[in-house]
C-alpha cells in the first residue's frame, strides 16, 4: 500500500491500539497533524504544553497498564518533553514519545528548531531511533511498542525528520512479528533460586515481604496476596508499589523508608529474611544503606538484573517475572502459621499506622486527605505532585486497588500531578480521578487547566495550600535552624527582613479560585475545619473538572522521618 | 583499582558507541582506551574497551551495557587468558647522529621504519601494551614529532 511518512506513523498507531494521543504541534510536525486532522480512531488532546503531554501519556500508562503516547515537534518542542520522559524512565512506566525533526539534510546544522533530540534523550530512555528513511519507519514503530511494554517498561523515544514524514512508501505493510537480536525480554524463572529461597523461607523466624512497582508492571497483585496469605507474612510496599496489596489487609505495615511508617522500617531493621519483589532499594527507602536490615537475608525478584545487588546485597537472586515466581512461590512454599513475629509486627502497628495532632482552629493537611478517604471510599484514582502532600497522601489515602496512586516515585518531579490526572481520567472510566498537590507543585503546569476545562475532563483538583514548598522548609526548620530561604511562597526579594509566619500581611498569589475561574472552572476554598467536608462534596458534584483549595497550617511537617543518611530506625517524631 | 578489558559486539549503526560510552561518563569513569570496528558481519561492530574502576561500580556498568537494546554481547576478559595488542605510529627527529641508535632500538623491540625522509623517520609497533609503553619510552629522548596509539584490541586464547 502507498503511503506518506506521516500516515504511516498514524497506521501504525492505530494497529497498535493507541486510542489516545497528547500533545503540540509545530514546524516539522505538521504533516503528521495533517493525518491526524481526519483520523476517528483515537483522540487527539491538545495539551498547553508539551512536558503535560509526556505526563499525561504517563498518567494514561499509569492508570491502564497500557503504553501512553505523546507527540510534540523538534527543538524546543522536543526538550519540553525531557521531564516527562524522564520522569517515566525513572519510574519504569511504558511510553512511546514521538518528535518531529529538521528534515535529513540540515541534521546538525543547527538549523531552525533543530536540537539533537537523540542525543539529549538517550540516558533517559530505555531505547531511542532516529528515523533515517521511510522504509525504515514501519519496523521502528513496531519496535518502540514492543521495547516499551516488555520487559522491565520504560520510555522510547522516535524522532521523525519532515522529510521523512512526507516521503512516500510505495509497498507499507506493517510489520506483524518483531524480533531484536540483543534485546530478549522473556526470561525463564530458574526454578533452583525458587528452591533456595523457599528453604530460606522454611528456616525463618522474622519474614517479611517488601514488593514494589515490579508487582504492578507483571499485574502479579492477586499471587502477591495469596503468597502473604498462604504464609502470613507482613507485607509492606514502596511508595511505587502502593495498591499492589490492599492497604487495609491485616497483614500490611505500610511504606518503608524517610517517611514511611515506623512498623514498617521496624520490620525492615529486625526481620531475618526480606522477601523483595520488584523493587530497587531507592536510596529513600534504605537510609543508611550499611544499616540496612543487618538481620535478614535478601531474596530479591526482578525482572532486571541491573537492579540485583546494584545498593544492597543480595543472597538469593531470582531473575524473572513478578508473576511467575510469585506463583512458584504459592506453589512451593508450605502454610505458615502467624507465630510471635506477627504479634510483634502486629504490636508495632498498632490502631493506625500514621498519626497526626488534629485540630479545630486550622486545617491540618493529613485530615483533607482521610476526608477525601471517607468520601470517596477508596474508590479513585489519585495523582500526586511531589512534596509533603505526596507523602500524606501516601500515608493517608489508603491504596487497596492497584493503578490507583499516581506519583513520580523515582525522578520527584513537580509538574507531574495535574497532567498525570489528565492522563489518567482519558483512559480509565467509573472511577473519579483527582490530583492531590501543593501550591507550590501546582503551579508547575497549572496552563493545563484549559485543556481540562475545554475539554471537560473530569479531573477533581485539590490544594492543600500551605503557602510554602513545604517539603524543603521542612528540611530547612530540621536541619538548617530554621532559615526558610526561597520556599515561601508570599517572599521575593523585596523582603527586607522576615517578619514571620503568622506578622506576614503580604498578600498571597496566586487567588487559585480565581484563576480556576479564568479558566470556566468550579471551584471552592475551605479556610476551616468546618467547611472541609462540605468543598469536597461541592467539588465532587460538579460535573466536569473542580477544582478545592485547602488552607492548611503552613508549619506542619511530615513524620515519622528518617533523616537523609540515618538508619531506618532512627526516627524523628512530630 | 584493576585492568579490565571488555570486548563487546554491538550492532553497527549510529548512536551504538555513544549509548556504551554513556554509561562510563555518568558515572565519571575514563576509558582508557576504545577500539571499534566492523566484524566479519557487515551489521556488527566489535569494541575493545580498556578502564580501571572499583570491581562493584564496573560489575554495574557491565550489566547495564548487556542491557543496553544495542549491544549484542558483552565479555569482560578480566579472568581470561587473552592476547592484547596495540598499534603504535611515531615520528622522530632524524639525524646522522641518532639514527643508528634509534634503528637498533627498533630492532629491539621489532619496530618498522615506515617512511623516512631528511627531517624524521615514522616507526610502527604492534605489540602488547607493556612493550609499546617500554618503547615509547626508549625513543623519546631522540625527539618525538608525533605519536598515535590504535588502543587495545583483544582476543581470547580459550580453544572454543
Amino acid at each position: 500500500m502507498k503511503k506518506t511518512g506521516a500516515q504511516i506513523l498514524i497506521d501504525a498507531l492505530i494497529r497498535e491500539n493507541v486510542k489516545v494521543l497528547f500533545g503540540y504541534p509545530g514546524g516539522v510536525v505538521i504533516p503528521i497533524f495533517d493525518v491526524i486532522y481526519e483520523t476517528k480512531e483515537f483522540t487527539f488532546v491538545l495539551t498547553r504544553h508539551e512536558q503535560a503531554a509526556a505526563h499525561a501519556a504517563d498518567g494514561y500508562a499509569r492508570a491502564t497498564g497500557e503504553v501512553g503516547v505523546c507527540l510534540a515537534t523538534s527543538g524546543p518542542g522536543a526538550t519540553n518533553l525531557i521531564t516527562g520522559i524522564a520522569t517515566a524512565y525513572l519510574d519504569s512506566i511504558p511510553m512511546v514519545a514521538i518528535t518531529g525533526q529538521v528534515a535529513t539534510p540540515l541534521l546538525g546544522t543547527d538549523a531552525f528548531q533543530e536540537a539533537d533530540v537523540v542525543g539529549i534523550s538517550r540516558p533517559i530512555t530505555k531505547h531511542n531511533f532516529l528515523v533515517r528513511s521511510v522504509k525504515e519507519l514501519p519496523e521502528i514503530i513496531r519496535k518502540a511498542f514492543y521495547i516499551a511494554s516488555t520487559g522491565r517498561p520504560g520510555p522510547v523515544l522516535v524522532d521523525i525528520p519532515v522529510d521523512v514524514s512526507r516521503a512516500v512508501l510505495d509497498d507499507y505493510q506493517y510489520p506483524e512479528t518483531v524480533s531484536i537480536r540483543s534485546y530478549n525480554p522473556v526470561v525463564e524463572c530458574d526454578i533452583a533460586q525458587i528452591d533456595k529461597a523457599v528453604e530460606l523461607l522454611s528456616g525463618s523466624k522474622k519474614p517479611l515481604i517488601f514488593a514494589g512497582g515490579g508487582v504492578n508492571h507483571a499485574g502479579a497483585y492477586e499471587e502477591l496476596r495469596i503468597f502473604a496469605e498462604k504464609t502470613n507474612i507482613p507485607v509492606t510496599t514502596s511508595l511505587m508499589g502502593m495498591g499492589t496489596f490492599p492497604a487495609e489487609h491485616e497483614l500490611f505495615i505500610g511504606m518503608p523508608g524517610m517517611h514511611g511508617a515506623k512498623t514498617a522500617n521496624y520490620s525492615i531493621q529486625e526481620a531475618d529474611l526480606i522477601l523483595s519483589i520488584g523493587v530497587r532499594f531507592d536510596d529513600r527507602v534504605t537510609g543508611f544503606v550499611a544499616n540496612f536490615a543487618p538481620n535478614a537475608s535478601i531474596v530479591h525478584i526482578d525482572i532486571d538484573p541491573v537492579t540485583i545487588s546494584k545498593i544492597v546485597k543480595v543472597d538469593v537472586p531470582v531473575v524473572a517475572d513478578a508473576k511467575t515466581a510469585l506463583r512458584l512461590l504459592i506453589e512451593k512454599s508450605s502454610a505458615r502459621p502467624k507465630n510471635e513475629w506477627n504479634t510483634k509486627v502486629s504490636g508495632w502497628k498498632g490502631e493506625k499506622l500514621y498519626t497526626y495532632t488534629s485540630s479545630e482552629s486550622v486545617i491540618k493537611p493529613q485530615m483533607v486527605i482521610e476526608e477525601l478517604y471517607k468520601f470517596t471510599g477508596g474508590n479513585a484514582v489519585v495523582a500526586t505532585e511531589v512534596g509533603q502532600h505526596q507523602m500524606w497522601t501516601a500515608q493517608y489515602f489508603r491504596c487497596n486497588a492497584p493503578r490507583t496512586l499516581l506519583t513520580s516515585g523515582g525522578l520527584g518531579t513537580m509538574g507531574f500531578g495535574l497532567p498525570a490526572a489528565m492522563g489518567a481520567a482519558m483512559g480509565i472510566d467509573g472511577k473519579p480521578v483527582m490530583v492531590i498537590g501543593g501550591d507550590g507543585s501546582i503551579q508547575m503546569n497549572i496552563q493545563e487547566l484549559a485543556t481540562l476545562s475545554i475539554n471537560n475532563i473530569p479531573v477533581k483538583i485539590i490544594i492543600l495550600n500551605n503557602t510554602f514548598l513545604g517539603m524543603v522548609r521542612q528540611w530547612q526548620e530540621l536541619f538548617y535552624d530554621h532559615r526558610y530561604s526561597s520556599t515561601c511562597m508570599r517572599g521575593g526579594f523585596l523582603c527586607s527582613s522576615c517578619v514571620g509566619i503568622g506578622a506576614c500581611k503580604k498578600q498571597y498569589v496566586p487567588d487559585f479560585v480565581a484563576v480556576a475561574k479564568g479558566y470556566n472552572i468550579a471551584a471552592f476554598r475551605a479556610e476551616t475545619p468546618q467547611q472541609v467536608l462540605q468543598v469536597i462534596k461541592d467539588g465532587f458534584a460538579v460535573n466536569g473538572p473542580a477544582l478545592m483549595e485547602f488552607i492548611v497550617s503552613p508549619e506542619e511537617n511530615v513524620f515519622p522521618m528518617v533523616p537523609a543518611g540515618k538508619s531506618l530506625d532512627d526516627i524523628l517524631e512530630g | 583499582m584493576k585492568r579490565h578489558v571488555l570486548s563487546l559486539l554491538v550492532e553497527n549503526h549510529s548512536g551504538a558507541l555513544s549509548r556504551v560510552s554513556g554509561l562510563f561518563s555518568s558515572r565519571g569513569y575514563n576509558i582508557t582506551s576504545l577500539s571499534v570496528a566492523e566484524t566479519e558481519d557487515p551489521s556488527v561492530s566489535q569494541m575493545t574497551i580498556v578502564v580501571y574502576g572499583e570491581e562493584s561500580i564496573l560489575g554495574q556498568i557491565f550489566k547495564q551495557l548487556d542491557r543496553l537494546i544495542d549491544i549484542i554481547n558483552v565479555t569482560d576478559y578480566i579472568d581470561e587468558p587473552l592476547i592484547v595488542r596495540e598499534v603504535v605510529l611515531v615520528k622522530v627527529d632524524n639525524s646522522t647522529e641518532t639514527r643508528r641508535e634509534v634503528l637498533e632500538l627498533c630492532s629491539i623491540f621489532g619496530a618498522r621504519v615506515l617512511s623516512t625522509v631528511p627531517s624524521n623517520l615514522v616507526l610502527e609497533l604492534t605489540g602488547a601494551t607493556e612493550s609499546i609503553n617500554d618503547f615509547i619510552q626508549m625513543i623519546k629522548p631522540y625527539g618525538i614529532r608525533g605519536l598515535v596509539r590504535s588502543g587495545a584490541t583483544a582476543i581470547s586464547r580459550s580453544r572454543d
